[in-house]
């Protein structure tokens, strides 16, 4: 954690508030966020309860299983989450603006502009939690390689025609948010705790309840002790009041009320099947649905709560102006989203249970690029995350004063300004450490050349903190090609700019072998050792998928 | 076992079979663990030398600059006539200027205008760029250990055969987001270069050098029973061999106590009282800084195997280890305020590979509140405490025993991944336990 989290929580704590991390908004928000908040079955892994999912904060679509260990009642869920979830994707992936991008032409080798689709907008999923973007991840993995009917008229268990296509979505959603600063899917509580920090443990940040009575208490009350309440406060019937974010469920919730209601569903089904005549049928069949809608009941009684933090949370967000390159991030997001639209609509196969070694070296090389990315984009938006860095001796911010021409010593010399730089800041200067501030948007660089001497003949920094020292600084670049630098580009006395230790942008890595040519220190080209070739199966079915 | 090998003698056969494996033997790979100060870059340049000569064209990967220009230059004292090829970046100032010096020596940006020269050197990174080449027919990879696993998968397309050299007890290569995603996969990209190498080609011939150079008598057993249980390495000099000794005594201050019982005993241990403090703890950071002032001040002299005379302990034979970026630089600057200038100041990740005579290494541990996975590395101690030829030095706060007591390794376990022993919690336990025996107390 950093000095000034450090500092941040610390104040939360004295003050009873969460205390800003940001002054803007790091993350872009879409108009029609939709929210999903799921719940999931103890004790059985990968078996969704259920589900409110939607745009509308006032209309939230109900999903419910009544039996969830039924497999038809699974995936009559997963049929009705796609199709609440489908048609949102879809209506983004139609809206296209004509946009360039630079592939290598197979024939000549060169990179060559090509003119492509890219969707104007892409569809955003927001869950609670982080639990809740694991099972998101979970859900696409369990769906993605199920068939249906029309893939295969013999599969014992078709599973519904659109259900696939949701696993494929949703495992793209739940990758592309493991990369840093992305935005397609988010966490309601990671969002709250990049821009806000509590005076609680970072454990107990990710409890949606207890996270928002910090950032936004009931009057007349601390942040503490709202979130001890949030936390621990149960009604008459010992329920909590703040039922957790989900997936996972209240075990005092699941014993006192969901088994017994589910206890209820399945004598009421039982009992219909038993049924002797069409009177009795219809009876019991009205008993079968009133123990269902008791289910469904019991479930919205613990969702809403959840439901409308999200949304809380979202308005407490969009009172921050986002930040002025979020809009950079989010249109990687939307070329990303648009790729695996393309690759959908190419009818390839879903994504492959595990990366090949290729794969994986790709996406973790651009996720590193993306981090470091975010981590100098976030600092360069927003002067509180810039107050962190300068803290942290990786930025400082000096005036001008003074500023002497000079010029490299080369057959065509080029100007190399000295630039003196007044700060009381002790940035982590060595000898020829490169600095950078924003020039119209861009980075320029400069060098550091070692402390000026003061009116005291004294140099470099003194036992006083509060004591200013002089920097002098070579600016090396973005000065136009003359011997005489572009108009602007050199500072002038009395600035004051910010500058940085770290680099605004990031080069790319090495381009990596095609998964073809792995080479043998990594096994070879994936599927090499398999007879069945590269594409995958889809999962056997076991004795552990029935009842 | 009949008598105890001369270390020389060891050492010279360990050698003999990895050349023999390198330039006889049919295996693609050959894998060398080396602890530390085992000679490790004296075999690398061995075995390019003897590669050359048997007249195989021949690529040297190693991770940073710094190591390149080093092997460039020590391929040049041993044998001034070969022609070798310094690949480099286009950035400015991409290499050291002491190259221009050397007539063998070309440099370029372009891996075309280097083919045909007998060996190439550059950086991983640098070589993970060049692409439309000839295959090189033989590869040496340094610091392999250092290397993450995808770093390899970018130029393992460039060569035919390679030998794999580095030590497996110092830092395991790092990402700076997750990726748990690929624990237990055999090509794990974040993992080091060696383990995806053999977990895909178990078969490869591994070898080990077992005499350590650099490490005094008195260090070698510590940081061999700590950080290698199952490799086990000696000391290629025994007691007595080195001395450390100082012109002026001590004045009695915990500085200088602490100099002395380093120089008898080859280890110290600066005990600051207990307190939780920020990174940049400005006492044990002046601490640390009055440590190296009062090293020199007192004329440190250094004898050792190399020769009959003492010889004076400068600045540039002294450094000072810290776990972060930030301690580093509050060591630099409190350095500065002392008049000291030349000491290399460092954090592990970087002192990785250097030698010097004295190192005061201020403990990961010291002032922490809580242990977390990046202190308790197992790798970060290890550098630290083995850089050194005569004495290390600890700076620390009391009661890490206790810190650790508290916080037991509670990373989870990855179905796949091999276990790593030791871990850092008993490797952590086992150092300061050896500490403990050469302690100072001392308030500053």
């Amino acid at each position: 954690m950093s000095l000034i989290s450090t500092l941040a929580r610390l104040e939360a704590v004295d003050s009873g508030r969460a205390q800003p991390l940001a002054t803007v908004r790091h993350r872009h928000l879409t108009d029609r966020p939709l929210v999903v908040v799921p719940l999931t079955t103890a004790g059985e892994a990968g078996a969704p309860l259920g589900a409110l999912v939607g745009t509308d904060r006032a209309a939230p679509r109900l999903l419910a299983v009544a039996q969830p260990r039924d497999r038809d009642l699974r995936f009559a869920f997963l049929a009705e989450l796609a199709e609440a979830v489908l048609p949102h994707i879809e209506a983004y992936a139609d809206a296209v603006e004509p946009a360039e991008r630079s592939e290598v032409d197979p024939e000549t080798g060169k990179k060559v502009k090509v003119e492509v689709e890219l969707c104007a907008d892409a569809a955003q999923l927001i869950v609670p939690s982080r639990a809740g973007l694991d099972f998101v991840r979970l859900l696409g993995r369990s769906m993605r390689f199920r068939r249906t009917a029309e893939d295969d008229p013999d599969t014992p268990y078709p599973a519904p025609a659109r259900v696939p296509l949701l696993g494929r979505w949703l495992t793209h959603y739940g990758e592309r948010a493991r990369v840093p600063g992305s935005s397609l899917l988010l966490a309601a509580t990671d969002l709250l705790n990049r821009h806000w920090a509590t005076g609680q443990s970072s454990l107990e940040d990710q409890h949606l309840g207890a996270l928002l009575a910090w950032v936004d208490p009931p009057a007349g009350e601390s942040g503490a002790e709202a979130a001890l309440r949030a936390e621990l406060e149960r009604d008459r019937a010992g329920q909590l009041v703040c039922p957790p974010a989900g997936p996972a469920t209240d075990p005092a919730f699941d014993n006192k009320l969901l088994a017994p209601a589910i206890e209820r569903y399945d004598r009421a089904r039982t009992a219909l099947a038993a049924a002797e005549d069409g009177i009795d049928a219809d009876t019991r069949l009205g008993e079968l649905s009133a123990a269902e809608r008791e289910i469904r009941s019991l479930l919205a009684g613990v969702m809403l709560p959840t439901w409308d933090a999200v949304w809380r949370g979202l308005d407490l967000l969009r009172e921050l102006p986002e930040g002025a390159r979020a809009e950079d991030r989010w249109t990687r997001d939307r070329w990303s989203f648009t790729a695996h639209r393309d690759r959908v609509r190419a009818g390839e196969p879903p994504q492959p249970r595990r990366d090949d070694a290729v794969t994986a070296a790709q996406k973790l090389a651009s996720r590193e690029t993306a981090q470091a990315q975010l981590d100098a984009q976030e600092a360069l938006d927003d002067p509180l995350v810039l107050a962190g860095r300068r803290l942290a001796g990786e930025a400082f911010v000096g005036e001008v004063t003074e500023v002497e021409m000079a010029y490299s010593e080369s057959k065509r010399p080029s100007p190399r300004p000295l630039v003196t730089v007044r700060t009381a800041e002790r940035p982590h200067l060595g000898e020829r450490t490169k600095v950078y501030r924003s020039l119209d948007g861009k980075p320029q660089t400069a060098e550091f050349v070692g402390y000026a001497t003061d009116a005291t003949g004294a140099t470099g920094p003194t036992d006083d903190p509060e004591s200013a020292v002089g920097l002098v600084l070579r600016i090396t670049d973005r000065m136009g090609r003359g011997k005489e630098p572009a108009p602007g580009s050199v500072p002038e006395p009395g600035d004051r700019i910010a500058w940085t230790l770290f680099e605004h942008d990031q080069r790319g890595g090495p381009k990596l072998p095609d998964p073809e040519d792995t080479p043998w220190t990594h096994g070879g080209p994936p599927g090499a050792d398999r007879a069945t070739g590269p594409a995958e199966q889809p999962d056997p079915v076991t004795a552990e998928d029935l009842l | 076992m009949t008598a105890v090998l001369d270390p020389g003698a060891a050492a010279a056969r360990a050698t003999d079979a990895i050349l023999g494996d390198t330039l006889r033997g049919t295996a693609r790979g050959v894998v060398v663990d080396s602890p530390p100060g085992a000679g490790k870059s004296t075999l690398v340049v061995r075995a390019a030398l003897e590669l050359a000569a048997a007249g195989r064209p021949l690529m040297v990967v190693a991770q940073t600059n710094a190591q390149v220009d080093d092997l460039v230059v020590r391929l040049a004292e041993k044998a001034p006539e070969l022609p070798v090829g310094r690949l480099h970046s286009s950035d400015s100032d991409p290499y050291d200027k002491v190259l221009d010096g050397l007539d063998n020596v070309r440099k370029s940006a372009k891996a075309a205008d280097l083919a045909g020269l007998d060996i190439v050197i550059s950086t991983a990174a640098k070589w993970g760029h060049v692409k439309n080449v000839e295959p090189w027919g033989h590869a040496i990879v340094d610091e392999a250990y250092q290397m993450r696993s995808d770093a390899l998968l970018a130029v393992a397309g460039l060569f035919e055969r390679a030998l794999f050299v580095g030590d497996p007890g110092q830092l395991d290569p790092f990402s700076i987001v997750g990726a748990d995603q690929w624990a237990g996969l055999s090509y794990d990209p974040s993992a080091s270069a060696v383990s995806t190498l053999l977990a895909h080609n178990p078969e490869l011939p591994q070898h080990r050098l077992p005499v350590s150079w650099r490490l005094p008598a008195s260090a070698a057993p510590l940081v061999s029973d700590a950080f290698y249980p199952y490799t086990p390495f000696r000391s290629g000099t025994d007691h007595g061999d080195r001395r450390l000794s100082f012109g002026v005594p001590s004045d009695g201050s915990g500085p200088d106590r602490v100099l002395d019982e380093a120089a008898e005993s080859g280890w110290g241990l600066l005990e600051l009282p207990a307190r939780h403090t920020p990174r940049t703890d400005p006492e044990a950071v002046r601490a640390v800084a009055l440590v190296v002032r009062r090293l020199l001040d007192r004329g440190g002299a250094a004898t050792s195997e190399r020769g009959p005379d003492p010889v004076p302990v400068t600045a540039e034979r002294v450094a000072v280890g810290t776990a972060h970026r930030d301690q580093a630089a509050a060591v630099r600057a409190a350095l500065a305020e002392l008049g000291v200038t030349g000491v290399a100041v460092d954090t592990a990740n970087r002192l990785q590979g250097r030698e010097f005579d004295v190192t005061v290494v201020l403990h990961p541990l010291s002032g922490r509140p809580d242990a977390t996975a990046f202190h308790l590395e197992t790798g970060r101690l290890c550098v630290l405490a083995s850089r050194h030829r005569h004495a290390c030095v600890v700076v620390c706060r009391a009661g890490v025993a206790d810190l650790l007591d508290e916080h037991p390794s509670t990373e989870p376990v990855q179905l796949g991944v091999t276990v790593k022993f030791p871990d850092g919690w008993e490797a952590n336990h086992a150092v300061l336990a050896h500490l403990a025996e050469h302690r100072v107390h001392w308030t500053p």
